[in-house]
């Protein structure tokens, strides 16, 4: 690491101290029930008991696998059907309602119907997530699909370009930045979905746990899991950032 | 001479939510082989819609625009266009963007030949240190000279400008004109151009097309009365003086009922 390597470093950890500083801060203040706040010391503590003998990791691979599966699958289809709906505008009026409609019922409310229709196990849970991820993503796609300028295309067909040439050559790459913009939100809603999704009879993962826990009412539990959840999220998101600023050096826009 | 490209009492007329807005109203003229028009009048006042009927990507209310004979059906490969808004693509080089046409089946020639002709036109338009630099990194007119290299690389016979040198400053525009003045001395090209200068007008073009505020009607067709090849010691010439302040004059005209017109916008019908 150079020296401006460090200082982003530096700066990158500072909100995390500040939060674990106020964290302290409430559960000393006196306002709250100290036993309703576990301390960041004993989350930390549980988190390597978790770790060391219950298992923690299975649960983490089982929620990073929902959630991989689950925003792939979204995507595959949001991507062609976003790029249609984008490029196509009559078939856009025709369907925006539709998937507003759908995108606006909380997956948690379809549980008790994706149960009966489709069991209580892995598949049930991926349905959901796919759910999410494809109503975040179609629609992230579409409306950065059709704000794409006619200009380029005209350009590429006074070059003489024909049909697939203009497809492969200008249309995929204006198409890529809203693919990846898609992605990091897709997968954004899925590691929000997922507790949800774990609601149904889940024996592993981090919202099984999460579930497990408050039932037995062990906040450090359910702590260590949505700690879990936010810091496997940031990391997901960080490595798609990175991929995207590889990808789309040429944009204007300064990705960190 | 050949007519390469005519106009035959073409009007179009937009529809629009407000009702419909002609743009250009019963224009006729011929492009010969070998031709330099310049087309000149106020803005807004049609010229790009009339240039993009030739370009292919506009079809004429009411009228005719042939190429070759044949009416016009789309873009293509031989009609090369420089835009009024460059439309450089941002995801490729600059190399890249003027290697694309010759990348394309329509014109596609051998990786060595294309690296010769990118390297020639990089050097004529100054843009030798940015080749593997994306479009980001360049000014407006750096843009411009990139958007004018990438359709030069194919070779187009007939060339339509939609003011070309606008964003370039007096003396890389006054280089890119004496340029555009070898190119067609060389190869020989017909050319379109639409532009809001008089002097460029008259120092490019042999006849200048002088239309009117919107809808665009042809209000005078000049001949001008310079041979090629020229240089910018016409520009000293008395014929020259008189004839910028004649042109002066029209445009000024129409410039006058074009501002007239814009506030409240009149559509007719
Ligand atoms: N696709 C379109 N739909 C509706 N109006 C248009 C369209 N294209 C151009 N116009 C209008 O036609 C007029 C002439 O435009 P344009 O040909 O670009 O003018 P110029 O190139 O002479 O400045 C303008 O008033 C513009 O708003
Ligand atoms: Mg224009």
């Amino acid at each position: 690491m150079d020296g401006t390597g460090v200082r982003r470093f530096v700066l990158g950890l500072t909100p995390w101290i500040g939060a674990i500083l106020l964290w302290y801060a409430v559960r000393w203040s006196g306002f709250v029930n100290i036993s309703l706040i576990p301390a960041p010391h004993q989350v930390a503590a549980k988190f390597f008991e978790l770790l060391t003998k219950e298992g923690l990791l299975i649960d983490i691979f089982a929620s990073t696998r929902r959630v991989f599966f689950g925003v792939l699958l979204g995507i595959l289809v949001a991507v062609p059907v976003g790029f249609l709906l984008g490029w196509y505008r009559p078939a856009r009026t025709f369907a925006d309602p539709m998937i507003n409609f759908f995108r606006a019922l909380p997956p948690i409310a379809l549980i008790p119907l994706v149960i009966v229709y489709f069991g209580v196990d892995e598949l049930a849970k991926l349905v959901i997530l796919f759910y999410a991820s494809f109503f975040s993503g179609v629609i992230v796609m579409y409306e950065g699909v059709s704000q794409i300028t006619p200009l380029y295309i005209r350009v590429a067909q006074t070059l003489g370009a024909n049909q697939a040439e203009i497809f492969r050559k200008i249309i995929i790459p204006l198409t890529v930045p809203h693919i990846l913009t898609a992605l990091r939100v897709a997968l954004g809603v899925a590691w929000a979905t997922l507790v949800a999704s774990e609601l149904i009879a889940a024996q592993r993962g981090l919202g099984a746990m999460i579930q497990n826990a408050s039932t037995y009412f062990l906040l450090d539990v359910i702590y260590v899991g949505i700690i879990c959840i936010g810091l496997i999220a940031l990391i997901m998101d960080m490595i798609l950032r990175k991929i995207t600023a590889r990808l789309l050096v040429w944009q204007d826009r300064a990705i960190a | 001479m050949t007519k390469r490209a005519q106009f035959d009492r073409v009007s179009l007329a937009f529809e629009t939510p407000k009702g419909r807005l002609n743009v250009v109203e019963d224009v006729s003229y011929d492009i010969d082989d070998g031709d330099f028009i310049a087309v000149i009048g106020p803005s807004g006042c049609g010229k790009t819609t009339m240039m993009s009927m030739l370009a292919g990507f506009q079809k004429p209310t009411t009228g005719n625009v042939l190429f070759d004979g044949r009416p016009v059906a789309g873009p293509g490969p031989e009609r090369g266009v420089i835009f009024q808004e460059y439309g450089v693509f941002p995801w490729l080089t600059v190399k890249q963007n003027i290697a694309f046409g010759l990348t394309l089946r329509a014109n596609r020639v051998v990786a060595s030949e294309r690296d010769a002709i990118c390297d020639h036109y990089l050097g004529l338009m100054g843009l030798s240190d940015f080749a593997n630099s994306y479009p980001k990194h360049l000014s407006g007119g750096m843009r411009q000279r990139l958007a004018i290299a990438r359709a030069y690389a194919v070779k187009p016979q007939f060339l339509l400008m939609d003011e070309p040198f606008g964003a370039l400053d007096a003396q890389t525009r006054s280089n890119m004109q004496n340029l555009l003045l070898r190119v067609l001395q060389t190869e020989g090209k017909t050319v379109m151009l639409i532009t809001h200068s008089v002097e460029e007008a008259i120092y490019l073009a042999s006849r200048i097309v002088v239309v009117t505020a919107r809808p665009a009607r042809i209000r005078e067709i000049i001949d001008v009365p310079f041979g090629y090849p020229r240089d910018e010691s016409i520009q000293e010439r008395p014929e020259f003086g008189e004839l910028r302040s004649y042109i002066r004059q029209l445009v000024m005209d129409e410039y006058r009922a074009q501002q007239a017109q814009m506030r409240p916008v009149s559509f007719s019908e």
